[in-house]
């Protein structure tokens, strides 16, 4: 009860309010979110669903789909879906701006110091040291992710992966003229088997 | 003009990078190292390792340092605007088509197409860094047991430690920074 009359309360505040709320929640979420990617969408969760109680259970999930479906960074679309969500169009500008300030502002303060940084014998070896640990994480998520494709079980998603990885390992074939042709064989896949579908519920 | 340049290479790479995370890799690899010469691979690592080690999506901090190395702050924030233009268009428009029709099978479908794809070139472009951690160099050179030891070390401990105990990457960064210093002074 009291939930509910500080929700309703909190809508009535000006929108003013509002959209700095929704600039500082996203800027604070991006300056603390390290690795990217997936990580920034269980934060998002607690500080809009549990927190501020601006957006549903059910609809967070929809707005995580919508995130991952999208082209771009998770951690933008999914700001971009939020802000949209609570405040529309400019609440959704707001979010962008909040979430690429932090990478911006961090990026550009280290790149002024970068030639004498890669220049310092310590940092040299540290950088080296930390490539090694980059390298270990790819292939650790690499094999997490080939994983699940095997385990479905199904011969096509396999022949697709090794035919994309000869062809932009061994043949330097634009990787988006690979995506366009894997997308494309996605959708006559989704319509091959929709229609099987059907055809089985006629019998 | 290197402002457009800059636009367009990095509008490509955030809309085509489809999957989140490491799948903006290989793209920004392309764009910046293969088709234009902005980086060296030598940065382009060091640029992988930063944004690892940094808050914030890996597109972004590519964007930004390409863009100040390229052409200063204007350069970052052109960059940075290029790379999140095609997901403002594109996610407003599949939110508005899924709160009218709910459900995106086609969508779906396409996802599931382009995962099997998107993994092979993140494990290209994953192997492109090994063989610059392990070699210092882009492509595989003729005498293979030139290897840097160290690296090979360090690399083996930490997919070890990965896989067994799962921590948070950015500790499996940190420690091999550490062990780089350690080893490499001693070398």
């Amino acid at each position: 009860m009291l939930i509910n009359i500080e929700r309703t309360a909190f809508l009535e505040v000006n929108s003013l309010q509002k959209y700095k709320k929704l600039f500082f929640s996203t800027f604070e979420l991006s300056a603390c979110t390290f690795g990217g990617g997936f990580v920034i969408i269980p934060l998002m969760r607690k500080k809009f669903v549990e927190e501020l109680g601006w957006i549903e259970e059910d609809e967070m999930m929809d707005l995580t789909a919508i995130a991952q479906s999208s082209p771009g960074a998770i951690a933008v679309n999914a700001s971009i879906l939020v802000g949209y969500h609570v405040a529309g169009f400019p609440g959704a500008m707001l979010t962008v701006l909040g979430t690429i300030l932090p990478p911006l502002i961090i990026i550009s303060i280290i790149s002024m110091f970068y030639q004498a940084f890669r220049d310092n014998a310590i940092v040299n070896m540290a950088m080296a040291g930390m490539l090694c640990g980059v390298a270990a994480v790819i292939c650790d998520v690499v094999i997490n992710m080939a994983k699940t494709i095997f385990q479905k079980k199904r011969l096509l998603p396999v022949i697709v992966m090794l035919g994309s990885f000869v062809a932009v390992r061994f043949f330097s074939v634009n990787i988006i003229v690979i995506i366009l042709v894997c997308g494309v064989i996605g959708a006559a896949d989704t319509w091959h088997q929709g229609k099987m579908r059907k055809v089985g519920d006629k019998r | 003009m290197i402002y457009l340049e800059l636009f367009w290479s990095f509008f490509q790479i955030g809309l085509f990078s489809i999957g989140g995370g490491y799948a903006a890799m290989p793209l920004i690899q392309n764009q910046v190292v293969d088709i234009h010469p902005w980086l060296t691979m030598t940065q382009f690592a060091d640029i992988m390792t930063i944004a690892e080690m940094t808050p914030g999506p890996i597109a972004i901090n590519s964007a930004t340092f390409v863009g100040i190395q390229v052409a200063g702050l204007p350069g970052a924030v052109i960059a940075t605007v290029g790379c999140v233009f095609p997901s403002c268009v594109i996610v407003m428009t599949l939110a508005y088509i899924y709160y009218r029709f709910r459900g995106l099978n086609m969508v779906q479908g396409i996802l599931a197409g382009l995962r099997p794809a998107v993994i092979a070139m993140i494990a290209s472009a994953g192997i492109s860094l090994l063989i610059m951690a392990f070699y210092g160099q882009r492509t595989l050179p003729n005498d293979l047991t030139s290897l840097d030891v160290t690296a090979v070390i360090i690399f083996t401990f930490g997919i070890f430690v990965l896989r067994k105990w799962k921590p948070n990457p950015l500790w499996v960064m940190v420690g091999s920074g550490v062990v780089g210093i350690i080893m490499y002074s001693l070398v």
